[in-house]
């Protein structure tokens, strides 16, 4: 075991590196290149076994990473924003062969506008694709979910990939001191992969991912596929439980931060949660009994325990780093769902922010805490908001005036006939 | 390169006589991809996993019934080579690790129709080639993406009507040279086939069976109900399209393009067309002799240059 400093990107290498990965198709994506490079360098270095093979696209890299964990070897690949939704045909068919493998996400905005900066709107919309979603808020937390996520995609109960995400630039390239687990320690906890039935060899042919007629098997296969997530929640805490007694790190499916007796509470996903645990112990220090909840289980989601956790709450703010178009705040619709109809549910409140990089400031956050604490009070819950302040709002109209500008000097017109 | 040199078929009496892909498939009748597919199977044998691409002959294993004896992977469209690459990757893995004995290896196979292998497949198949794959590719070209109906697709021929080319003119494009593509790619071997001609065709896969690296085969296939004739004309309409020059059947190999059949004396391509339906507008009502003449020229001219 050794301590040092690492990015959320190296951290996920090593995860990969600890869990005795065998093969890692491979193809590179801001921010998440590190990741592959790092991988590369101790493969070319003789530091590790492994082969890397860098596809022509994600989209076959995720087809080859499915078709060799099908195939019965252990399987590691990492992606980002257009890479993961180029690759998104291939996460709902390998799910669907339940080829256990642990994909990292490295969050970040999509297009268009096309930007490198961080969101979460390319990894919801990987929500029903069939792969479980770890949601990660440290660099040491991203070495130790994927090793967790081994165990679990290889559950005989789960049999399903995982993603392990974490959030471009705020941690794939933020250093954090990260404790390295012992290698043999590591070895020990994930284990070997045992393919179990789902494999190709010469004496025993299968078919595998084969087409069906008609709704009857088709709905079978998929709801088996659902079944194997609602499992997996229990594997999650077993999981946990036995990494924590290994390791000495616990992590629960919904990290819950001064909740206990909190009348408020902010949920939220990924890095900008340790902002929301900033921003409680201050408030908490001004009076406030306020909390945090954050999942890092988005697939298969807690139910169970979100409804535990938030019974007798007052109300909740629910920030999202995502937008549905049209609907809004994906987690704030998540959450609904969970606590709509329960005789004790808090006033549940939408809030939108930190899309593309933006920064969700410590005074935001105690603004949410006041308008959520006024919401419920007054006993009806806010209009879903989007973190944007005027500043901001001049910054792009200044732009706008910008280009304007330049256009007039260039002779051309802003209204083309 | 060829490691070692089985070359058993000289004669139709040798081609094998137990047939190993199971009947019963929903392939239409007369279809000439999968008669193609049970010449190629009898030579590649059981020891093998097929890594299919949307098609028609995804249909061919649904569950939980498959005509093959050996293993099968569906994957999408876009990416059955890259599915080659990690069913291959892993089991060399395996064999390296000491997990599986050779006995237990299998060729891997892929599996698609021209719709995939002409164009939303040509990224994965490119990467597999640059990256010296050990793999067998089997593209069934039916000229259109017949599966849907018979689109026209990157390998339709020039005047041939299809479901989204039924203008008087037929489609307006020109099939493209997917041999000379991926002869391009320099792998260790090309070859056009087609399953009328099964002896030609059981020597390359002979022949490639002994190889190693990324095998490319492109097995024309007259498609009944994409081309509009009667499926007991399949096999004549074959041996036409080799006759008449239209069909060219050639190898790539270590550099080199060979002829493997020549046709000394090329029948007119007239003959070919005239028995399909999607040709049939430059027949009836009236001869179109200027699009006639084109499409002559255009087959001796490939053959000018042989």
């Amino acid at each position: 075991m050794s301590r040092m400093l690492l990015t959320g990107n190296r951290a996920a290498a090593w995860g990969a590196r600890l869990a005795q990965v065998d093969y890692y198709p491979a193809f590179p994506i801001t921010p998440q290149t590190e990741i592959i490079e790092a991988l590369a360098e101790w493969i070319d270095k003789d530091e590790m076994p492994g082969r890397l093979v860098t596809a022509d696209s994600e989209h076959s890299m995720i087809t080859a990473a499915g078709a060799a964990a099908a195939t019965g070897v252990r399987v590691f690949s990492a992606t980002s924003s257009q890479g993961l939704l180029y690759a998104m045909e291939m996460l709902y068919s390998v799910a669907g062969w339940r080829a256990p493998f642990v994909l990292v996400n490295v969050s970040r905005g999509l297009s268009a506008p096309i930007t490198l900066e961080s969101d979460h709107n390319d990894i919801v919309a990987a929500r029903d694709c069939g792969f479980l979603q770890i949601h990660c808020t440290t660099c040491q937390e991203v070495l130790d979910s994927t090793l967790m996520a081994y165990r679990i995609a290889e559950h005989a109960n789960v049999r399903l990939p995982v993603i392990v995400n974490l959030d471009g630039f705020y941690l794939s390239f933020t250093r954090e001191p990260v404790e390295i687990p012992d290698a043999a320690k590591a070895a020990a906890f994930v284990g070997s992969f045992d393919a179990q039935n789902i494999r190709f060899r010469a004496s025993a042919p299968e078919s595998q991912a084969m087409a069906v007629l008609g709704g009857t098997p088709y709905s079978y296969f998929r709801y088996e596929i659902h079944l194997a997530q609602q499992q997996a929640l229990a594997v999650y805490d077993e999981i946990a439980a036995e990494f924590e007694a290994s390791f000495g790190r616990r992590y629960d499916a919904i990290e819950a931060y001064r909740s206990d007796d909190a009348d408020y509470v902010y949920v939220m996903m990924g890095s900008f949660a340790s902002k929301a645990k900033a921003a409680v112990d201050k408030l908490r220090d001004a009076g406030w009994k306020i909390g945090l909840l954050r999942p890092r289980l988005l697939r298969p989601f807690p139910e169970k325990l979100f409804q535990s956790l938030l019974a007798d709450k007052k109300a909740v703010a629910v920030i999202d780093q995502n937008i549905s178009m049209g609907k809004g705040g994906v987690l704030h619709t998540e959450l609904a769902s969970v606590m709509c109809g329960q005789a004790n549910a808090p006033l549940l409140n939408s809030f939108m922010g930190g899309l593309g990089g933006r920064d969700i400031s410590e005074e935001e956050l105690f603004k949410i805490a006041e308008v959520t604490r006024q919401a419920c009070e007054e006993g009806n819950s806010l209009e879903p908001r989007l973190l944007f302040t005027k500043d901001e709002l001049r910054e792009v109209r200044k732009l706008q005036a910008v280009a304007h500008v330049e256009r007039a000097e260039l002779g051309l017109t802003d209204n083309p006939a | 390169m060829i490691e070692k040199t089985e070359a058993i078929i000289h004669r139709m009496k040798d081609l094998p006589s137990t047939h190993l892909l199971g009947t019963g498939t929903p392939m239409c009748a007369g279809c000439g991809g999968l008669e193609a597919l049970h010449e190629i199977y009898d030579i590649l044998g059981e020891k093998t996993v097929f890594v299919n691409a949307a098609g028609c002959m995804t249909l061919l294993s649904v569950y939980p019934f498959t005509p093959f004896r050996g293993s099968w992977l569906y994957t999408a469209m876009a990416s059955a080579p890259a599915g080659a690459q990690g069913i291959r990757d892993a089991l060399d893995i395996l064999k390296q690790k000491q997990q599986i004995t050779e006995e237990e290896d299998l060729e891997v196979v892929v599996l698609t129709g021209d719709g995939a292998a002409y164009g939303m497949g040509l990224s994965a198949t490119s990467g597999a080639m640059e990256r010296n794959l050990d793999f067998i590719y089997i593209c069934y070209d039916n000229e259109g993406y017949g599966n849907t109906g018979q689109q026209y697709s990157g390998a339709t021929p020039h005047a041939a009507k299809t479901s989204t080319s039924k203008g008087a003119h037929g489609f307006a494009g020109y099939k493209k040279d997917l041999f000379a593509i991926w002869a391009a790619h320099k792998p260790a071997y090309v070859a056009t086939v087609i399953g009328a001609e099964p002896l030609d065709l059981a020597r390359k896969i002979e022949k490639v069976k002994a190889m190693k690296g990324p095998r490319m085969i492109i097995s024309l296939a007259p498609c009944p109900t994409g081309w509009d004739y009667d499926p007991k004309l399949s096999v004549e309409i074959g041996k036409l399209a080799v006759k008449t020059g239209i069909w060219p059947l050639k190898e790539y190999i270590d550099g080199q393009v060979v002829h493997t059949k020549v046709p000394r004396q090329r029948v007119p391509v007239e003959e070919y067309l005239k028995l399909q339906g999607r040709f049939r507008h430059l027949f009836e009502p009236e001869r179109d002799e200027a699009l006639l003449a084109e499409l002559q020229a255009k087959v001796d001219s490939y053959w000018a240059d042989v």
